[in-house]
């Protein structure tokens, strides 16, 4: 009954149907807050419709792609620019079908003007268009790095609420696979620092879809940094992720695993490293409890906080440079919240604190591995084991 | 590359102060392919063929044009629009010099940059705007504020940094913004409000064309100064607002200083008009210390942005009679140059026009002129009682979505949900 009078009120309010079937009726069953750790957040799909209960694979750039097509059928002010977005379908093959689909009106093949396209997105956003602007990598958002922070993200502020900015900043972001120091940056403790942007970092498909839509859909500048290496990687996802009104919360964590003897806190790729770390670290009767941050900014620190007390100890792990980390700040955030708490001290992996070398070997020191986080944790549980010797 | 070009005529653009001598006045058109206007002052136009054949040959004359002379037996303007104008301009200096004043005195502390000579190019142009036309700016962006309509109440408090500002003291001398006026701004960093126009201008056509509202023909004038036409970003914007054809006025307020760099010295070619043609939009270049011809010439790039002809770079040769801001001694400009432009002070100018045309007598000037004083004077009174914002106010509007959490399935802000955190901000 509430549900038709909502529907009736809606529709009213002037959405089509479409529109109000995107948006849903969709409870959600929220855990209560503060002290519990499972903190996850479940869409329950209502009895409107019926879905197999089949679990499917999908793509980190399937869900990608998904996403965005679903939010641009749905919102007509919703357009993507950036270079090769078009023509080429996309430079990871994300926008994929989107050209064809919806013209050249809203898929956009920009110049090679980074500033340029940038600043032109971020007007567009002014005037309450939705753009969604692609940097081939977070690598080329340095050429309009001026706009991201000071048009988009300070001018809510500056305007004292006039303006707000509702533009998705994706792309790949962190280290790929040999493509050298200038393209292998990683940017979300650069952009997570500034008021006024949100910071979002997906690991499955799940996380991707979720995620971006929430981001397309919130009304501030988002920052979407997604992992190149992710994309082709399948992650099963259940029937309520693939509804078109699915969407994650922004600044909540999820527990991809639990556990009750060390924390580990992990984004993008590094998570699927992390349960690796964490099997190999149940064989030895360790348990550890992965959390996946899925937003840099808002940092989730009450989930954080709520598992480091469960579990006494913490190991945060990050492909980026180590000094003024996203580590960093989780590591202070749990020493000023829970410091008598902490069994151990806090351990923080990162990334070598050089730019990203060539030689593969090098690279792949560079880099944090399994093996890395494994003895993090065994450290933090004083059962570590010394180095045999330099790698 | 050469064949490509062999057939096109190249013309010497025109010297940049020939303002003085008359010329001839053409019956040349404004846009040789299009009919009808027909344009004030001489035009030499540059032919040059299309160099991508493969799209059957398109032959564009971009004229290249320097607009000389107003005409003074027409009537170029209403007795109502001359006063208009007159009082638009007498707010802009009342305005800039009691912040001059009032900085001195403490009340306004920061950056601030006044205006002071260059009005013409403001009220030019900007009285010829819609409600729903926008207009960018730079730090330098008071009058802007005050002729797109902000009252200088709003403009006062806000450079006082009081609650009552068009930003609730949160932005400041350099950020003006006002979602009703469409004034987006109010940026520090030069080059940076030139992208974010052509964005407006780009909404503009993206609104009448794939969104359906076929009435939608706002305009977007971007304003900036000499020392920007040497950022990159100007000509990424330029290169993409003629591609796209984007409704955008790029105005030049050369007033020949980048705070003590001159042009000249900055500058490969100093003559930035030459720019607009590179990127296939023509270029003007007017005498910004001139309001009719100022307003001429924007009469005309406005009306073709509305149209839906596609951008225009206009190179407003003007002065600005004080430092780059208050704090600029303001030593290495020649007296003599600033005494050569001070004599052609577009206010006074302005008022021996109408008097000469016997527009407006002296006493119906002296009273605008009083009416504008004690509208300065009560802005500095609302500005000085009014209240400095509250402390509640530092952490609000960061976010549009007062949490930051995002939006739930059901359209709503998500931390309105009460089962959902409060979230991590508090004061």
């Amino acid at each position: 009954m509430v549900l038709l009078l909502a529907v009736n009120m809606v529709t009213r309010a002037g959405f089509s149907l479409k529109q109000l079937k995107m948006w849903g009726i969709i409870r959600q069953k929220v855990a209560a807050g503060g002290g519990s750790p499972v903190a996850r957040i479940r869409p329950v799909v209502s009895n409107l419709r019926n879905y197999s209960s089949a679990v499917k694979q999908m793509m980190v750039r399937e869900a990608l792609n998904s996403a965005l097509d679903e939010e641009m059928s749905a919102d007509p002010k919703v357009f993507l620019m950036g270079e090769e977005v078009g023509e080429y379908q996309g430079a990871y093959k994300i926008s994929k079908g989107l050209l064809e689909k919806y013209g050249p009106e809203r898929v956009l093949d920009t110049p090679i003007t980074e500033a340029g396209f940038t600043g032109i997105g971020v007007g567009a956003a002014y005037y309450g268009l939705k753009p969604v602007v692609e940097f081939m990598t977070f690598n080329f958002s340095m050429q309009a790095i001026d706009h991201i922070i000071n048009s988009a993200a300070k001018s809510n502020y500056m305007s004292s609420g006039q303006i707000s900015v509702p533009i998705v900043f994706r792309g790949p972001n962190g280290a790929a696979a040999g493509v050298g120091a200038q393209h292998s940056h990683c940017y979300a403790a650069w952009y997570a620092s500034v008021p006024g942007l949100k910071v979002l970092s997906p690991y499955s498909s799940e996380d991707a879809r979720g995620l971006l839509k929430a981001a397309i859909r919130d009304p501030d500048p988002v920052v979407f940094l997604e992992n190149e290496l992710l994309y082709g990687e399948s992650f099963p996802v259940s029937a309520e992720v693939l509804d078109s009104s699915f969407c994650l919360p922004i600044g909540k964590a999820k527990i991809e695993r639990e556990g009750k003897d060390v924390t580990i806190t992990a984004f993008s790729k590094i998570v699927g490293l992390s349960l690796k770390a964490a099997e190999i670290l149940a064989k030895e009767g360790i348990s550890a409890e992965v959390i996946n941050l899925r937003s840099i900014r808002p940092l989730d620190r009450s989930t954080i906080n709520a598992s480091v007390r469960k579990t006494n100890r913490l190991v945060t792990v990050e492909e980026g440079f180590p000094q003024h980390g996203v580590g960093a700040e989780i590591c202070a955030s749990v020493i000023e919240e829970s410091f008598s708490y902490l069994d151990a001290p806090v351990e923080r992996i990162a990334g070598a604190d050089v730019p990203m070398p060539y030689a593969a070997n090098l690279e792949r020191m560079a880099v944090p591995q399994v093996e890395d986080i494994v003895r993090a944790a065994k450290r933090a549980c004083y059962r570590s084991v010394p180095m045999a010797a330099a790698a | 590359m050469a064949t490509a070009y062999s057939s096109a005529k190249f013309v010497q653009p025109l010297s940049l102060n020939s303002t003085i001598n008359g010329r001839s006045r053409d019956n040349s058109l404004f846009d040789p392919l299009k009919t009808g206007t027909s344009f004030l002052g001489s035009t030499r136009k540059l032919r040059v063929n299309s160099v991508h054949s493969n799209q059957g040959n398109v032959r564009r004359r971009l004229p290249v044009v320097a607009v000389s002379e107003v005409v003074k037996e027409k009537k170029l303007i209403t007795k109502q629009e001359g006063l208009e104008l007159y009082e638009d301009m007498i707010l802009g200096r009342s305005f800039e010099d009691m912040c001059a004043q009032m900085y001195y005195r403490g009340k306004m502390f920061g950056f601030v940059h006044l205006y002071n000579g260059q009005e013409a190019v403001s009220t030019g142009f900007i009285k010829l705007l819609k409600k729903e036309d926008s207009v960018v700016s730079t730090y330098r962006d008071h009058v802007h504020a005050l002729s797109k309509g902000v009252p200088a109440r709003a403009v006062m408090s806000e450079l006082f940094g009081k609650a009552t500002g068009c930003c609730r003291g949160q932005g400041g001398s350099m950020h003006m913004f006002s979602k009703e006026h469409n004034l987006l701004g109010g940026f520090a960093f030069i080059g940076e409000g030139i992208p974010v126009a052509t964005g407006a201008a780009f909404t503009s056509k993206y609104r009448r064309e794939v969104l359906k509202e076929a009435d939608c023909d706002h305009v977007t004038l971007a304003f900036f100064g000499d020392g920007t036409c040497n950022n990159g970003q100007f000509f990424e914007c330029l290169n993409m607002a003629a591609l796209w054809k984007l409704p955008i006025v790029f105005v030049v307020e050369n007033n020949l200083w980048a705070i003590g760099m001159s042009h000249l010295r900055a500058t490969s070619d100093p003559q930035i008009y030459k720019k607009g043609p590179a990127f296939g939009m023509p270029g003007f270049h007017v005498d910004g210390m001139d309001v009719l011809k100022v307003r001429e010439v924007a009469k005309e790039a406005i009306e073709r942005a509305r149209r839906g002809e596609g951008p225009t770079l206009v190179e407003c040769e003007t002065y600005r009679f004080r430092g780059h801001s208050l704090a600029d001694p303001d030593e290495l400009r020649d007296p003599a140059e600033k005494a050569r432009y001070a004599a052609r002070d577009p206010i006074t100018a302005l008022k021996k026009y109408l008097i000469e045309s016997s527009l407006a007598s002296e006493a119906e000037l002296k009273a605008i002129e009083k009416k504008i004083d004690e509208v300065v004077e009560d802005a500095v009174e609302f500005a000085d009682e009014s209240a400095p914002p509250p402390r509640s106010q530092l952490l609000e509007n960061v976010f549009a979505d007062p949490k930051g959490f995002g939006i739930g399935p059901d359209g709503r802000y998500r931390c309105e949900d009460p089962k959902f955190t409060e979230g991590t901000a508090h004061v």
